[in-house]
């Protein structure tokens, strides 16, 4: 069946966009969540956190417009049936993003006694656009409607995403600074871990309670016995993280990657467990990838510029982290 | 007011305030790319001074452009769904080209041209600079692209109330692209020209006067000295395209009501829908014929062909389409007394001397007008923006979907909560972002910009690196 252009087009698409998605949520997810975290620092150490995530940030949130893009455009009756049930907290979110985004640059570039007001804008935007991501996840899994107890469980999803972006933020932290910073980082990070895990559980749980299509998918013999993998290499992460976690820092700060490298692991198990769950459907349980998806012409032209193009970009990404790899450190490079 | 109508101003605001930062970064990237080849063909410091101040207006810039941006993707969902159930097959391509090509090489190598020129080779950051350039670049004539085909679109055939593409080179070198990219092209060069030379300006008044500013004020007063004439010249040309393909809209723009020869040249009027004629009008005779046809008694297309015996009306506002057309030419000569002006003044010599004056040759109030015009750009370019995109309406796709048809069903007070939302931080941002500008050239004029330190570091992020 996969012959069909028709069957497989919308497929490929339908990868592609939850590995932007995947990214996304790894890559500007340490970002927000060191901005999350801006509370818990110094002034000095807030400039040493922005100094490690300066250089990336911007082309973290592309992987969002990417994803949103490719629904857009492979997937358009989607795109705004989601973003319209979604209004709202998708109007909260740009609003969060336009603040940290700006924030970033004002905080180093207007007059020194309105750093502190862009310090609070950039946390405030960081907060809002966390917040507002977890909330859409939540009742995305509710599949999109407006009942009390969905916006409950949507609530209960935007604490423990924002706390789970702040866990991922220090694991960051860890790996790009030293010194007393970094230990900071290793309390903030044990001090977070608890959201991740509670925001995999609940999504975990709630996710087959309300559909009963889900709950097959998962529960019936033999997907359960080769499905178990996911959930245990899942524990046995979160086990690591914490004993890792309780050790660090190493002498001569070896492994400081390791928490990072983890903490991907751990999002990359708990997303690919949802895609599984919601396959083939792109609004849960309505709207499924086929039904929702372009012309194949339309989306054949797309896949080829993709094709050139997002390994391009994958190497630009490898190349720009291994440009800035090694510590931030506030003003060595004059 | 109903939810069209505030889904309309709600993405009017928006789009409004995008356009402002990719004007900038478009030939900004250029300039500064231009900087950096001066400054390794030469060895000369004062091209590099120029380049670290305008990188930072760059990096500021390019982030309000990238956060006002994300917005846009988001609100063809939120807002106006039926643009892309109808011609998703067309503008999903196009938006796609746009994000893949242009969006991430900007954004990757954007890190290596602000923070990366001590940890690469002097080549691999011009280079760096050079494709964050040539990224803006191709973005905009990607979105150009779509713009101008929902402007004059072909290569398409309609299949139950769907667009599907059967011509991808008819779709993408659509009748206006040509027009409106170059257009828009020159727009940016002439707004950074203008912004480049008033920030030097204002630098030189109070008292940086030191060789970068020098420099980068005589390079961009000598650019847009150039370039308004032949934006001149290319405005005219879209204008007789756009009277070729969407008549209306010069109907509009010229406020005439009945087609007609010898049909003159309004200067200035207060159009009235009501009534369907001018209150007050200031015109010459056979004006427009001879501007649009070349010939006194040309024919020119009325309002009045574009009302449809049912009694619709499919032509544009009238209004907003006359007075935004006459904001952005009245710039466009302004622009050219300005440019003028003060070039010839430097390129005049000293008394007694085979010296020209240059910019010490300039007087003050010259200096001050200069000032005066940083922005001028933006004026002009959000004025043609809403004489091209208002005077397409009643359609979003001309001739193929109205606007009215693509709009989302969201209640109007949620729209306008959100608008309000936009509004406040719009205005916040913009003030902040002037402000920031102004205080940057102050920062600059006080301490310099310091020595060229091989690998310094290019952009103060974090801690000020001065």
């Amino acid at each position: 069946m996969f012959a069909d252009p028709a069957v497989w087009l919308p497929f490929v698409f339908a990868a592609l966009m939850g590995l932007s998605i995947l990214i996304y949520v790894v890559l500007d997810g340490f970002d927000l969540g060191v901005g999350v975290l801006f509370p818990f620092a110094t002034d000095a150490e807030k400039d040493r956190m922005v100094a490690a995530i300066g250089p990336f940030w911007d082309a973290n949130e592309t992987w969002l417009v990417l994803a949103v893009g490719l629904l857009l455009v492979a997937f358009p009756q989607a795109h705004g049936d989601i973003l319209t049930a979604l209004y709202l907290p998708v109007a909260v979110m740009l609003i969060g993003l336009i603040l940290r985004g700006v924030a970033f640059e004002f905080r180093a570039k207007a007059a020194a006694r309105w750093k502190k007001t862009w310090n609070h804008a950039f946390f405030a935007g960081s907060l809002m656009t966390s917040l507002s991501q977890g909330f859409m996840l939540g009742l995305y899994i509710m599949g999109l409607e407006w009942t009390l107890p969905h916006v409950a469980f949507a609530l209960m999803t935007a604490v423990f995403l924002t706390v789970g972006y702040s866990f991922i933020g220090a694991t960051w932290i860890i790996h790009k600074t030293d010194g007393v910073l970094q230990l900071a980082a290793l309390q903030w990070a044990k001090g977070g871990i608890w959201g991740l895990v509670l925001g995999i559980g609940a999504i975990s749980l709630a996710t087959p309670l309300v559909s009963p299509r889900i709950f097959e998918k998962w529960f019936s013999w033999p997907e359960a016995l080769w499905l178990a993998p996911l959930p245990l290499a899942s524990g046995l992460i979160v086990l690591w993280l914490w004993s890792l976690l309780r050790k660090m820092p190493f002498a001569g700060d070896r492994r400081s990657w390791l928490p990072f490298a983890l903490a991907t692991a751990l999002w990359t198990l708990a997303f690919g467990g949802m895609a599984y769950s919601f396959y083939p459907y792109v609004v849960p349980n309505k709207l499924t990838i086929y039904e929702a998806a372009s012309s194949p012409e339309s989306l054949m032209i797309i896949l080829y510029g993709t094709l050139i193009v997002l390994p391009t970009i994958l190497a630009y990404t490898v190349l720009a982290y291994t440009v800035f790899r090694g510590k931030a450190t506030e003003l060595s490079y004059e | 007011m109903d939810t069209l109508i505030l889904s309309r101003i709600q993405f009017g605001a928006n789009i409004s305030f995008h356009i402002l930062f990719p004007t900038i970064t478009i030939a900004l990237g250029w300039v500064l790319f231009y900087f950096k080849v001066a400054f390794t063909w030469t060895k000369d410091d004062r091209w590099m001074e120029a380049y670290r101040f305008w990188v930072k207006v760059f990096a500021l810039s390019f982030a309000m452009g990238v956060v006002s941006g994300i917005t846009m993707s988001f609100q063809f969902g939120t807002n106006w769904p039926g643009f892309m159930e109808t011609v998703g097959n067309i503008a999903g391509p196009l938006l796609a080209y746009e994000v893949l090509t242009a969006f991430f090489l900007e954004a990757v190598f954007l890190g290596i041209m602000l923070f990366g020129a001590g940890r690469v080779p002097n080549w691999a950051h011009t280079g760096a600079t050079f494709l964050v350039a040539f990224g803006t670049t191709m973005s905009a004539f990607w979105i150009i692209v779509l713009n101008s085909w929902m402007h004059t679109p072909q290569g398409f055939e309609m299949r139950d109330g769907v667009a599907h593409a059967t011509d991808w080179w008819a779709i993408v070198f659509n009748p206006s692209m040509p027009y409106r990219l170059t257009h828009m092209i020159l727009a940016s060069f002439l707004t950074v020209s203008f912004l480049i030379a008033g920030i030097s300006a204002y630098r030189w008044i109070i008292g940086g006067q030191t060789r970068g500013v020098r420099v980068a004020l005589k390079s961009a007063v000598f650019g847009a000295a150039l370039l308004i004439p032949v934006q001149i010249f290319v405005g005219d040309m879209h204008g007789l395209n756009t009277l070729e393909h969407q008549p209306q809209k010069v109907a509009a723009m010229e406020a005439n009501w009945e087609t007609a020869g010898n049909v003159p040249l309004v200067l200035f009027a207060i159009p009235d829908e009501e009534t369907r004629s001018n209150r007050v009008e200031i015109a010459i005779p056979n004006g427009a014929s001879l501007i649009l046809r070349h010939k006194a008694d040309g024919v020119v297309p009325g309002l009045n062909d574009f009302v449809t015996p049912e009694g619709d009306v499919l032509h544009p506002p009238v209004a907003p389409v006359f007075y935004g057309f006459r904001v952005m030419v009245g710039i466009g000569m302004l622009m050219l007394l300005v440019s003028w002006t003060v070039a010839f003044t430097m390129l005049r010599r000293k008394p007694g001397s085979k010296e020209r004056r240059g910019v010490e040759g300039l007087p003050r109030w010259m200096l001050y007008g200069l000032v005066a015009m940083s922005f001028s750009g933006w004026v002009a370019t959000l004025a043609g923006w809403y004489v091209t995109e208002i005077g397409r309406q009643p359609w979003l796709v001309d001739g193929v979907l109205t606007t009215r048809m693509a709009v989302a069903d969201v209640p109007a007070p949620m729209v306008l909560s959100t608008l309000i939302g936009y509004l406040a931080v719009y205005g916040l941002l913009i003030v902040a972002y002037l402000g920031a500008i102004f205080y940057l050239a102050r920062k600059a004029s006080k301490g310099g910009t310091g020595p060229v330190v091989p690998g310094a570091r290019l952009e103060g992020m974090g801690v000020a690196a001065e």
